[in-house]
C-alpha cells in the first residue's frame, strides 16, 4: 500500500510541476517544450516501478523498469548483433531496394499521365493492405536470413513511396513547366531541375511512413524462421524462455531506432526541402 | 469514372507479371514432379537442375509449362488457383466450418471492429482533452506522435500470450491490439482537426459570446470531420493489420493470421496465398466503406472531400 500511495503521490507531483510549467510564464521557452513531455514520461516510468514492486507483480508478466535497464546495460553486445542483423541489414537493405524500385518506377509512370491515373488508385490501395502477411511466404522463398527480411520490407515501404512520389511528380505547375520549356530544357533537365525537386516534400513524407514499416516488417518476418540472431528472434525465444526483461529491452532498442530513423528522415527532409512553406 | 479504364490496365499488367512469374518460380518442383512420373525432363537429375535458374529449367522443358500452372503445392500459386481456393473455401463451405474463410474472416474482423471502436472512442477524447487543456497538449502530444514511429504492431503477439497466461483470452486481447494501433492515429487527426477553424472564426464566435461548449459543437467538431474520415480510414486498416498479425506467431486457431500460418506450416500453400488475399479483400471492403461514409457526410455538410 505504501508503495501504491508513493507512485500517486509521484504522480500529483509531476502532474502539478506540469500544470505550473505549461501555465507559467516560461511555456513558450523551447527547453520547457522539452522538458514537460519529458516529465510526464518519466513519471510514467517511476509510477510504473513503484506498482510493480509494491504489488509484487511476478516479472514474467511484466518487468520493472530497473530489471530493464539493468539488461540493457549487461546485454549489450548482444543487442548489437541483433540489431545489426535486423535493422541495419534485413530493415535498411528492404527500405532502400523498396524505395529506388519506388522511385524508378514512379519516373517511368510519370511519362504517360494514363498510367499514373491507374498506378495513383492500386498503390493507395495496396498501401492501405496488410501486406506483411507475406512475411512466411517470403521466408520460405528467400531462406530465413536476412535477404528474406529485406525483401518483405521492400515490398512494405514499395507501395507509400511509390504513391508519394508519384503524387509529386505531378505536382508542378503549368507555368513552371512553361517556364522550363522556354528556357529549352528538354525532359531529363526538366525532370532533375525542376520536377523531382518539387516532388521531395512529397517523396519524405512517404518515405517517413515507410520507416515504421521497415522496422514493422523486419522484426515480423523473424518470427516465421531467423537465424540464431536477430531482434525478432530474440522476442520470440526471451519470451519462450520467460526472460521478459530482454524481450523488454529489445522492445526499448527497437522504439529508439523507429524514433531516431524518423528523426533522420525529418532531418534530411529540412535539409533538402528548406524551400517548402512547411519547413520555412 | 475516367480512371477506370488505367487502373484496368495497371491490375491486368500485374496480373500479367504473375502469371509469367508461375512458370519459373515452380518450374523445379515441377520437373521433380514429372520425372517421378515418368515424363522426360532435361536435365535428368534433381542436382543438376539445381545448377540452372528456374527461367533457364523452363526454357529447355517448355513441354512442363502447362503442369506449373496447376501444380498441387506450388511456390507460387497461379492467380486462377487462387481464386478457386477463395470460391471454395468462401462459398462452398458452410459458414460454420472450420475450413470456411468467412468464419475465419469473422474471428479477425470481430475484434477488429470492437478494437477499433474502443480505440476511436478514446482517441477522440484524448483529443478533445488535448485541444481545450494546455497540460495535457504539452506532455502527451510529444508522445502521442512519437509513438507512430515505433513498431509497436510487431509486438502484438507478445501482449497476445502475456494476457493469455494473465488468464485474459478471447476477443479482448485482440480488440486492446486493434484499439491500440487505431487509437494514436485519430488523436493526431482529430487534434488537428480540431485546431483547424482559423482564428477569424474563433474570434467570431467570441463577438457572438459562445461559450467554450457551443463553440465545440458548433464549429470545431464540424470542422474537424474531414480529418476525422482520413484517421478512420487509417485507423481501421492499421487495426486490421495488427488483428492479423496478432494471429500470426502465436498458434492461434482461427483467423486470417492463424490461416496464413496454417497453410505455410502444413505445406498447403493455397491456403495461405487464400486468406492472405481474402485479408486483402476483407481490408480494402472497411477502407471503401469509410471512404463512402466520407464522402455522404461531407456532402450533406456542404464540404468538399478532403
Amino acid at each position: 500500500m505504501i508503495w501504491a500511495s508513493a507512485a500517486l503521490m509521484v504522480w500529483a507531483f509531476g502532474w502539478w510541476v506540469n500544470v505550473r510549467l505549461a501555465n507559467g510564464p516560461m511555456s513558450e521557452n523551447a527547453g520547457v517544450k522539452v522538458l514537460i513531455p519529458a516529465i510526464f514520461g518519466l513519471t510514467l516510468v517511476i509510477v510504473w516501478e513503484f506498482l510493480v514492486v509494491g504489488f509484487e507483480v511476478n516479472p514474467v508478466i511484466l518487468p520493472a523498469p530497473s530489471a530493464i535497464v539493468t539488461r540493457l546495460l549487461a546485454e549489450g553486445p548482444r543487442l548489437w548483433a541483433d540489431f545489426h542483423q535486423t535493422i541495419i541489414k534485413g530493415a535498411m537493405t528492404g527500405y532502400v531496394v523498396g524505395g529506388l524500385a519506388a522511385l524508378g518506377i514512379a519516373i517511368l509512370a510519370d511519362r504517360s499521365a494514363f498510367l499514373t491515373r491507374g498506378i495513383l488508385p492500386v498503390g493507395s490501395f495496396m498501401a492501405a493492405l496488410p501486406i506483411v502477411g507475406i512475411a512466411p511466404i517470403f521466408v520460405k522463398w528467400f531462406g530465413s536470413d536476412w535477404e528474406s527480411k529485406a525483401a518483405v520490407v521492400a515490398v512494405m515501404v514499395f507501395f507509400p513511396i511509390l504513391v508519394n512520389t508519384v503524387a509529386g511528380l505531378r505536382d508542378t505547375t503549368v507555368m513552371q513547366r512553361d517556364l522550363m520549356r522556354t528556357y529549352g530544357a528538354g525532359y531529363w533537365p526538366t525532370l532533375f531541375k525542376l520536377r523531382l525537386p518539387a516532388a521531395m516534400p512529397f517523396m519524405f513524407n512517404g518515405l517517413k511512413i515507410a520507416t515504421t514499416l521497415a522496422l514493422i516488417g523486419a522484426i515480423v518476418a523473424e518470427f516465421f524462421g531467423s537465424p540464431t540472431v536477430g531482434m525478432g528472434f530474440r522476442i520470440s525465444t526471451s519470451f519462450g524462455q520467460l526472460a521478459l526483461d530482454m524481450v523488454w529491452a529489445e522492445i526499448v532498442i527497437a522504439a529508439l531506432a523507429g524514433s531516431a530513423f524518423y528523426g533522420l528522415m525529418t532531418l534530411i527532409e529540412t535539409r533538402v526541402t528548406f524551400w517548402h512553406p512547411s519547413q520555412r | 469514372m475516367k480512371s477506370v479504364l488505367p487502373v484496368m490496365t495497371v491490375v491486368g499488367a500485374v496480373l500479367l507479371f504473375w502469371l509469367v512469374a508461375v512458370v519459373p518460380m515452380n518450374m523445379h518442383l515441377v520437373a521433380d514432379q514429372a520425372q517421378r512420373d515418368g515424363v522426360s525432363v532435361v536435365p535428368e537429375t534433381p542436382v543438376e537442375r539445381q545448377a540452372y535458374s528456374g527461367i533457364g529449367l523452363s526454357l529447355r522443358n517448355l513441354h512442363l509449362v502447362p503442369r506449373t500452372y496447376d501444380f498441387v503445392r506450388p511456390r507460387l500459386p497461379a492467380p486462377q488457383q487462387v481464386a478457386r481456393e477463395m470460391y471454395a473455401t468462401i462459398f462452398e463451405k458452410k459458414i460454420t466450418s472450420k475450413r470456411s474463410l468467412v468464419y475465419h474472416g469473422w474471428v479477425t474482423l470481430a475484434p477488429t471492429l470492437l478494437g477499433f471502436f474502443i480505440g476511436t472512442g478514446l482517441g477522440i477524447l484524448l483529443a478533445v482533452g488535448i485541444v481545450y487543456s494546455r497540460v495535457m497538449d504539452r506532455s502527451v502530444m510529444p508522445w502521442a506522435i512519437v509513438s507512430q514511429t515505433i513498431p509497436i504492431l510487431a509486438l502484438a503477439p507478445m501482449v497476445i500470450v502475456v494476457l493469455g497466461a494473465m488468464g485474459i483470452q478471447g476477443l479482448f486481447p485482440k480488440s486492446l491490439i486493434a484499439a491500440y494501433l487505431s487509437f494514436f492515429p485519430v488523436v493526431v487527426g482529430m487534434v488537428k482537426g480540431l485546431r483547424s477553424p482559423d482564428a477569424i472564426q474563433l474570434d467570431l464566435l467570441r463577438t457572438y459570446h459562445a461559450s467554450n461548449r457551443q463553440g465545440f459543437w458548433a464549429l470545431r467538431l464540424p470542422a474537424s470531420t474531414p480529418y476525422l474520415f482520413a484517421s478512420l480510414k487509417i485507423g481501421i486498416s492499421a487495426s486490421l493489420i495488427g488483428t492479423i498479425v496478432a494471429e500470426l506467431p502465436t498458434g492461434a486457431k482461427a483467423g486470417f493470421g492463424a490461416r496464413m500460418l496454417v497453410g505455410d506450416q502444413y505445406g498447403q500453400p493455397l491456403v495461405s496465398w487464400a486468406a492472405l488475399f481474402a485479408a486483402a479483400l476483407t481490408a480494402a471492403a472497411l477502407v471503401g466503406l469509410f471512404s463512402v461514409m466520407e464522402r455522404v457526410t461531407l456532402r450533406r455538410m456542404g464540404m468538399r472531400t478532403a
